[in-house]
């Protein structure tokens, strides 16, 4: 055992600083009362800048801590920095908006700035019971999260279907873990990998094992046929919460999917490729076939996320590092595209109550221009028209799905991109070409305004240097393999 | 030859116009203005170097002119490559031609949201020579796809009754072409791994492989162009969409479909084009014989020009496929004839449209009294469709009919029919509206066209009847390309029998799946 220095800590510095920050915050928090809800956003935006500034300056060299449980190198460099500027995002989107809706109450910043530090610990994880601490950590903040609006049924339920759900997911993937544990005699990831690439055929109970964690990251990524909770959450919970669900945790539970799958199981891909096929295939078909008829923006977006994690996977079906890349490029981009998209979600409000229906954006282009543009090139981009950034995200995607000779999955992805371009268009539709409605309340926070615009003109510069991201997540992607 | 970079120059002017145009601020009616103005100067601007660039066109050589490349992708090894040869470089001029014109065309006619407008067909200018001038398969793609942004906002905010209709179907009916070709084009770059059009045109494909691919990229043409039986998405795009919307429409976006068999179902898939050839002549008779019946029982005149363009594409279809010299260089011609004419006489029902508010043809009648400005400028165009000799339009057609004579008397024989219908219902349309008796008081009284009009419809009518008489101007810079083009083909098929690589043997299983 290698005795922990000062220096030798310093890899996991952001999430020790941030867990700094969140018991120092709370304190501060629990003396000031509710009042403090505006500084202490402000505080943990800072603090996520901070710790983002602390992983900047690391090596990104691949180092392991505590006995192998924690490992930092380009993948979880690059996923954390994703987490953080996500969090970051979502922060800014939420604090006029709890004002709004009256639930301005100081632990919201704090559970964010927690739910962090636990996706932060998943992301880094190099043993089973690490990852499952900083999956518990996570889960049991956006729990609270999803019924913070407490004095609504629809909130509350959204909660308590999502814990339901979400413990039944983690039973599962804590059943998982101890089946690996059980065949293969590790928790550790580098020796779960020796031990199977040891072995000539994997054990059907290694095989369980690795569909039982499976099941579990799905419901956090909500695929097919874990999905069936984010339409009610999405829908039920505080706007703002619904953001952050959106973007932030499917990184995580992807940047875990992709850790487990290329590093320790590795071997098995053969056991774990169809099912990752299938759940791919038949998200991007739900996601896009059930959102044609919703009218609720909301669960609109849940589909569209769920039609979005199908292509992701498609990725990761692939199983190689040029799918690993463009997995974490298609999810950069959906976590971009979808701030900005929700960033104009949450400034639907009309005489101080929020506009949740699709409709509502009735003529949105006469009375608010800007944001009807906006809101029409993150749809262009979600559905993957070029020259827009969205296109190459899929193009990254489709591109390995066929280096992999997945024909057949390409080809539905195409198609079912096309089927969502569909209800992306609609929304166009009712903003450009519907009458127009009464305008939506004026107001709408600088932090907001900051997020939609910084959104939007990505999107849309993207394609002048589209290779620095790419060649960014190349090499996180490598670090897996 | 240029030391400037025109190619880049003539995709990105309008972008630049478009960016300063949504710069504009102030009074609704100066804006509106200011970016008429705007866009016209972006779009003759662009124009005048698209004519620098013809009179700088070496036409000796079948070499790609003009190219530019440059890094864009590294990692992934696609470039910004662009050039032109003789194929593209009219259709670019086109292009550059028509877009000023729509602007002109559209300088009343839209009255709300100018500015809006006037973006929307500039980014479109820049997408569209972007697809002519793109020698990288992906950055092809881009624009190809990138059209239909603009395009889906034309139809739709611009639109008559039904756009909403209009504009879904076109969007989605062109999205569902292009990315099966998308698919194509990534097994393409799998196999080779570059996206360089020159290139992939020189690197050979199994034929097992090719049938697949030549399928997935006739899925993406074949609705642009568009051929029976995925037409329909096209007269309803036309009925609805604004004046200079389907101008762009009929005289630009559907060769991109002719195009592209051009640059890449043809030299790099010969096998496969000669193997579906029969086929493709098959749907082109229908598209010819069906839709003339189609266009003849119209009452609404843009409607039934829409459907005398997919008559006249599938000439152009009929000549790609044969394969011979006078076959793809008269659907090239006819291509380009056809994008001024189509264009004008959209233009000419705009001018009616414009004063009568109705499309329909009972609604007007004798209106050569009134209008015999018009009435002349109508007829040269409506001549220039049915392929009077004289006009473009006999040249491209005759070419065309040729190719396919030398290949398939009986399809060449049954295509053929197709002139006749052509004459039938253009000489339908023209009577009913410029001849007859007066009925209709309000016709009648219909003001003869204004400058502007005139300024627009007759540069037009002065390029039918030049290209006309003087098809050698024109052919002259199309041949050698065609003949580089025509060499890549039958050296296809010569070595038909060519060795599968270990790789691509293993594609063919996995594409059997």
């Amino acid at each position: 055992m290698n005795s922990l220095t000062l220096h030798g800590i310093l890899p996991v510095l952001p999430e020790i600083f941030l867990a700094l920050c969140g018991m120092g915050l709370l304190i501060a928090g629990v003396l000031r009362g509710n009042s403090a809800t505006r500084p202490l956003s402000w505080a943990v935006m800072w603090c996520f800048v901070i710790a983002a500034v602390f992983l900047l300056g690391q090596q990104w060299e691949r180092v392991e801590l505590f006995n192998g449980m924690f490992v930092l190198d380009q993948f979880s460099g690059f996923m954390k920095l994703l987490i953080l500027v996500g969090l970051t995002a979502s922060i800014a989107l939420s604090v006029r908006y709890l004002y709004q809706e009256n639930i301005a109450r100081f632990e919201f910043p704090l559970l964010i700035l927690f739910a962090g530090i636990g996706m932060m610990i998943m992301v880094s994880a190099n043993n089973l019971l690490a990852l499952y601490m900083g999956l518990e950590l996570q889960s049991l903040s956006l729990y609270v999260l999803a019924t913070f609006h407490r004095d609504q049924a629809k909130s509350a339920e959204a909660g308590m279907k999502y814990f339901v759900l979400g413990a039944l997911a983690s039973g599962m993937l804590l059943f998982g873990c101890s089946l690996i544990y059980g065949f293969t005699g590790s928790l550790d990831y580098t020796e779960i990998e020796a031990g199977l690439s040891a072995v000539s055929s994997v054990n059907m109970g290694v095989v369980a094992g690795i569909v039982f964690i499976l099941a579990g990251l799905a419901f956090k990524v909500s695929a097919v046929p874990f999905h069936m909770w984010t339409p009610d959450v999405y829908e039920g919970s505080p706007t703002a919460v619904t953001a952050l669900f959106a973007m932030v945790p499917k990184v995580a539970a992807m940047a875990v999917i992709m850790r487990l799958l290329f590093g320790p199981f590795g071997d098995a891909v053969g056991e774990w490729q169809q099912v990752v096929w299938f759940m791919a295939a038949a998200s991007m078909i739900v996601g896009a076939f059930a959102a044609i008829v919703q009218t609720n923006i909301k669960r609109l977006l849940a589909y569209s996320s769920i039609g979005n994690m199908g292509y992701a996977l498609i990725g990761v079906a692939a199983g190689t590092q040029a799918g690993a890349g463009a997995v974490i490029l298609y999810m950069t981009l959906y976590m971009i595209m979808t701030a900005g998209v929700f960033g104009i979600v949450l400034t639907m409000r009309r005489n101080g109550m929020a506009a949740e229906k699709i409709e509502d954006l009735g003529g949105l282009s006469r009375t608010n221009p800007m944001m009807a543009y906006g809101l029409a090139l993150l749809m262009f981009s979600m559905s993957g028209i070029p020259p827009l950034a969205g296109f190459f995200g899929k193009f990254m995607i489709f591109q390995a799905a066929v280096a992999s000779h997945m024909y057949v999955l390409a080809v539905l992805g195409v198609l079912s991109s096309v089927v969502a371009a569909f209800y992306y268009l609609r929304i166009i539709k009712v903003m450009f070409f519907d009458e127009a409605l009464d305008p939506f309340d004026k107001q709408v926070a600088f932090a907001k305004r900051a997020v939609i615009a910084v959104s939007v003109v990505f999107v849309v510069i993207f394609v002048l240097s589209p290779d620095v991201l790419i060649e960014n997540s190349r090499n996180a992607a490598a670090a897996l393999f | 030859m240029i030391d400037f970079p025109i190619l880049s120059l003539m995709t990105f002017l309008p972008l630049i116009g478009a960016f300063f145009i949504m710069l504009i601020r102030g009074a609704p009616d100066v804006v509106a203005r200011n970016a008429r103005f705007a866009a016209l100067y972006a779009s003759l601007f662009t124009f005048a170097l698209s004519v620098y660039m013809l009179m700088n066109f070496n036409g000796d050589t079948a070499d790609f002119q003009f190219v530019e490349k440059k890094a864009w992708l590294p990692a992934l090894n696609i470039g910004y490559h662009m050039g032109v040869d003789g194929i593209s470089v009219y259709f670019v001029a086109l292009s550059a031609f028509l877009t000023p014109i729509c602007i002109i065309a559209s300088w009343h006619s839209i009255e709300h949201r100018v500015k809006e407008y006037m973006v929307a067909f500039l980014v479109l200018e820049t997408f569209m020579i972007g697809t002519f001038c793109a020698l990288d398969a992906i950055l092809f793609y881009v624009f190809f796809e990138g059209v239909l942004i603009p395009m889906f906002l034309i139809i739709g905010i611009w639109g008559g009754p039904r756009r909403v209709y209009a504009s879904f179907k076109f969007f989605l009916y062109t999205l569902l072409g292009s990315v099966l070709m998308l698919v194509a084009l990534l097994v393409l770059y799998f196999m080779n791994g570059t996206t360089d059009i020159p290139a992939l045109m020189e690197t050979p494909v199994a034929f097992e492989v090719q049938k697949w691919l030549w399928l997935a990229f006739f899925a993406s043409f074949a609705v642009k162009m568009p051929m029976w039986p995925v037409h329909t998405w096209l007269p309803d795009a036309h009925v609805e969409a604004p004046t200079a919307g389907s101008v762009i429409l009929a005289g630009v976006l559907l060769k991109m479909g002719g195009y592209g068999f051009l640059r890449f179902s043809l030299p790099m898939f010969p096998e496969a084009s000669a193997y579906f050839a029969d086929f493709v002549f098959w749907l082109s008779v229908i598209a010819i014989i069906y839709t003339s019946l189609v266009a003849l029982v119209q009452e609404d005149m843009k409607k039934l020009i829409a459907y005398s363009s997919v008559a006249h594409m599938g000439f152009v279809t009929l000549g790609i496929f044969t394969g011979t010299t006078q076959g793809v260089d008269g659907a090239i011609f006819q291509m380009i004839s056809h994008g001024v004419i189509s264009g004008a006489l959209f233009l000419c029902v705009g001018v009616v449209y414009d004063r009568l508010h109705t499309r329909e043809m009972g609604r007007y009648g004798g209106i050569v009294r009134n209008m015999p400005k018009y009435a002349t400028l109508f007829m040269v165009f409506m001549l220039g469709s049915v392929g009077l000799p004289g006009t473009s339009g006999f040249v491209g057609e005759f070419l065309a009919l040729l190719g396919a004579f030398r290949v398939d008397t009986v399809v060449a024989a049954f295509a053929t029919t197709g002139v006749i219908f052509g004459a039938a219902y253009m000489l339908v349309l023209y009577r009913r509206v410029v001849f007859g008796p007066q009925v209709n008081p309000d016709a009648a009284a219909m003001p003869d066209v204004n400058k502007r009009e005139f300024g627009i419809l007759l540069p037009l009518a002065a390029l039918v009847l030049v290209l006309g008489v003087f098809p050698g101007t024109v052919m002259k810079n199309i041949e050698p390309s065609v003949e580089k083009l025509l060499g890549q083909y039958d050296a296809g098929q010569k070595s038909a029998a060519a060795q599968p690589t270990t790789e691509m043997s293993a594609l063919q299983e996995s594409a059997d799946e």
